[in-house]
């Protein structure tokens, strides 16, 4: 609150007024307040709103590319895949119609044929077997002693028997190894069947999935179609663990969906079936570390959002303070002159008609003095009379007033004549006279002593009169204020230190002014006397016509002491 | 010392005139221009006390006028419009320097006739 105080513009605390002079002037607050609002919302909402759009927009897009990454991925690994396995199937197709059954149940053939098989196809096949109808293995070349075991509750066994092709899911076995079954029917003459199983490790898949490089913790791994791992993942547990989120619904083509880890993470999942196999191909991301990257550039963006709204606050705030400060500023010059012609052309109102009051007076009055200085000339001058002091007191009283009224006329006339520019030598003794004649009788009624001090060495100035006489006027009057019946008015007149022009000091023993005060008391408008009549124009003026005339003017004061209005006037006001 | 009042208040006028006869000036009073011109033709006088504004021929005109009849003529002007140095300003620029504005003090005026009177005449 202190620092507001430090920099609220001085237009802050202006009341909009209905009183006298305030009513020109208008409600800068508002306006200020009004201004910064308007501008504010012009020039913040649409960067709120593009950073927002921008930011949804690029949102968007970055999850589209990613969406398409993994379903492309998904397609290319589901084709190695499938191609894969239906190549291992065609192959054993190729061997059961190739082979007469008696040649595949001789041990010999079969590992020729196995033999064969591993020198085409590379890592893959295993072992081979002939399963004759009743589920026996009848033949069986490879590592595992496998020889006449029953699979004919196996599965797998009854699968191929009504499907005549079949490829299992990856299963223990007898061997207690994880591995997959390609199986191919084959008629035998006499209307049975007998079965040629080939059994693949899960290297292969293993290795395909490891070639890949996936980004945003990336997983990749086949499972069945009861969600059970049927290769090692990385983050999803092992082969034969349960995979931990549900199996996505068939489709045929690949699918992207959004889907929630066990942690309560959100993954990106992409899939694809294996058609004629058991298998899903899953490859599963995990959003957050996709969108690592994006985060980093939506903390960029609001940083710089933030950064942006700062700076367009600040020049708002700074400019509009500047604009209503300088119309402020405009305003009270504005307001300041008009009351300065207002207050010229009431002085020369009041100046003509005391010209003309002068004017019709003074004939009338140089009668009565005539007539007055007649009657004590024929009681003085024809000495019957003259010891009558009764009569004489009464004409010396008549021609006495006379002197006073003639007087106040001549001032009056010199007052009015005044009010036009005319600059002429004077003292300024003679203006501060001036004036008293004019306050007389208010000085008198109150019994206030006004006493002037002027120093010797004092010189004439040339000035202009009727300014000066104004200024003294409403320092005069101001001190009357201030004072209380009885009180003291010291005029002090001296020469300047360099006596090139001349002090003219007004001290009063009235209330004083408070410090706070004393800082605005030439402030248009300032007036602690506002409820009593006061425009707070009178000392602004006075402080406008001493510049006005070249001079300085300085006030001191201490509550309950009194006040000190320092005049200081040049030589002459052309100086 | 003869004096020559012209104003166009007669009460002042008249009153004026015989306070100074009183003081021992020998003073006619007129209250117009025209009858001041047919008064100086008439009687020669030291100083004329003019009014300055007055209906019909003003006071500086008939000082003009007076002049031409007699130039050793002495000239003191009264007025009541305008302040003294309004006055001093009208007239004392065309070569005057006896003013007093009304109302006078009776004392001023003789003093102001005395010391004119003492001048040497121009010319």
């Amino acid at each position: 609150m202190d620092l507001f105080n430090k920099i609220k513009p001085a237009f802050w605390n202006i009341r909009p007024r209905t009183s006298a002079a305030g009513r020109y002037l208008f409600n800068y607050r508002r306006i200020w307040k009004w201004s910064v609002f308007l501008i504010s919302i012009v020039a913040i909402l649409p960067l709120v709103f593009i950073t927002a759009l921008d930011y949804k927009v690029t949102e968007r897009a970055l999850e589209s590319e990613f969406r398409s990454q993994t379903a492309h991925m998904a397609s290319n690994t589901h084709l190695a895949m499938s191609f894969f396995l239906s190549e291992r199937k065609s192959a054993l197709n190729f061997i059961v119609h190739d082979n007469p059954p008696d040649a595949l149940n001789d041990e010999n053939r079969l590992v020729q044929v196995l033999k064969a098989l591993q020198k085409g196809f590379g890592e893959g096949f295993m072992d081979l077997g002939i399963i004759d109808s009743n589920g026996e293995q009848k033949t069986y070349v490879g590592p595992y002693s496998l020889q006449d075991k029953d699979y004919r509750e196996h599965p797998w066994f009854r699968m191929v028997v009504n499907q005549d092709v079949h490829i299992s899911d990856v299963f223990l076995g007898y061997r207690q190894v994880p591995h997959l079954i390609i199986a191919v029917k084959q008629s035998l003459p006499d209307g049975t069947f007998q079965v040629l199983r080939a059994s693949l490790g899960t290297g292969p898949f293993q290795e395909m999935q490891d070639k890949l490089s996936l980004a945003g913790m990336g997983d990749v791994f086949l499972i069945n179609k009861r969600g059970m791992l049927q290769t090692n993942s990385r983050y999803h547990g092992k082969v034969f663990d349960e995979m931990p989120f549900p199996v996505p619904d068939y489709d045929p083509h690949t699918q992207v969906i959004e889907g929630v880890g066990p942690q309560g993470e959100k993954l990106l999942i992409g899939y694809r079936f294996i058609e004629g196999t058991p298998f899903i191909l899953m490859i599963v991301k995990q959003k957050k570390v996709l969108l690592e990257s994006w985060r980093q550039a939506r903390m960029e963006l609001l940083l710089f959002l933030v950064f942006s709204v700062t700076l367009i606050l600040a020049v708002i705030l700074g400019s509009a303070t500047y604009m209503v400060r300088n119309m402020h500023l405009a305003d009270e010059k504005r307001l300041m002159s008009l009351h300065h012609i207002e207050y010229a052309n009431k002085m020369a109102s009041i100046g003509r008609m005391a010209a003309t009051v002068a004017h019709e007076i003074n004939n009338p009055l140089a009668i009565i003095n005539e007539k007055a200085g007649l009657i004590k000339d024929l009681f003085t001058i024809k000495q019957c009379y003259a010891a009558d002091a009764k009569l004489i007191g009464l004409v010396d009283a008549i021609l006495n007033a006379v002197r006073r009224a003639g007087k106040i006329t001549k001032q009056l006339l010199a007052f009015s004549r005044n009010l036009e520019a005319s600059v002429e030598t004077m003292h300024p003794e003679d203006v501060v006279r001036e004036v008293l004649v004019f306050l007389e009788k208010v000085t008198e009624m109150r019994g206030i002593s006004v006493k002037i001090y002027v120093a010797p060495q004092t010189k004439p100035i040339i000035s202009d009169r009727g300014k000066l006489q104004q200024i003294f006027l409403n320092i005069i009057n101001n001190a009357y204020a201030a004072m209380p019946d009885n009180g003291h008015l010291t005029i002090h007149i001296r020469p300047t230190y360099n006596e090139e022009g001349v002090i003219i000091r007004f001290c009063d023993d009235g209330c004083g002014i408070e410090k706070d005060d004393l800082n605005r008391i030439f402030e248009p408008f300032f007036s602690t006397k506002t409820s009593q009549g006061g425009t707070g124009l009178g000392l602004s003026i006075t402080y406008n016509l001493v510049h006005e005339i070249g001079g300085k003017i300085t006030v001191s004061s201490e509550p309950g002491e009194g006040t000190c209005f320092t005049i200081t006037l040049p030589a002459s006001i052309d100086s | 010392m003869r004096v020559l009042l012209v104003d166009d208040e007669v009460d002042l006028a008249s009153a004026l005139a015989e306070r100074l006869e009183m003081r021992g000036f020998e003073t006619d009073w007129v209250s117009a221009g025209a009858d001041a011109i047919k008064q100086v033709e008439g009687k020669k006088y030291d100083v004329a006390v003019l009014d300055v504004k007055m209906p019909g021929i003003s006071g500086l005109d008939l000082k003009a006028r007076l002049e031409q009849i007699d130039p050793g003529m002495k000239f003191i002007f009264l007025t009541g419009y305008g302040s003294e140095i309004d006055f001093k300003e009208l007239t004392c620029r065309a070569g005057e320097t006896a003013c007093l504005v009304k109302p006078i003090d009776i004392n001023d005026l003789i003093d102001m006739m005395n010391s004119l009177a003492e001048k040497p005449e121009r010319g």
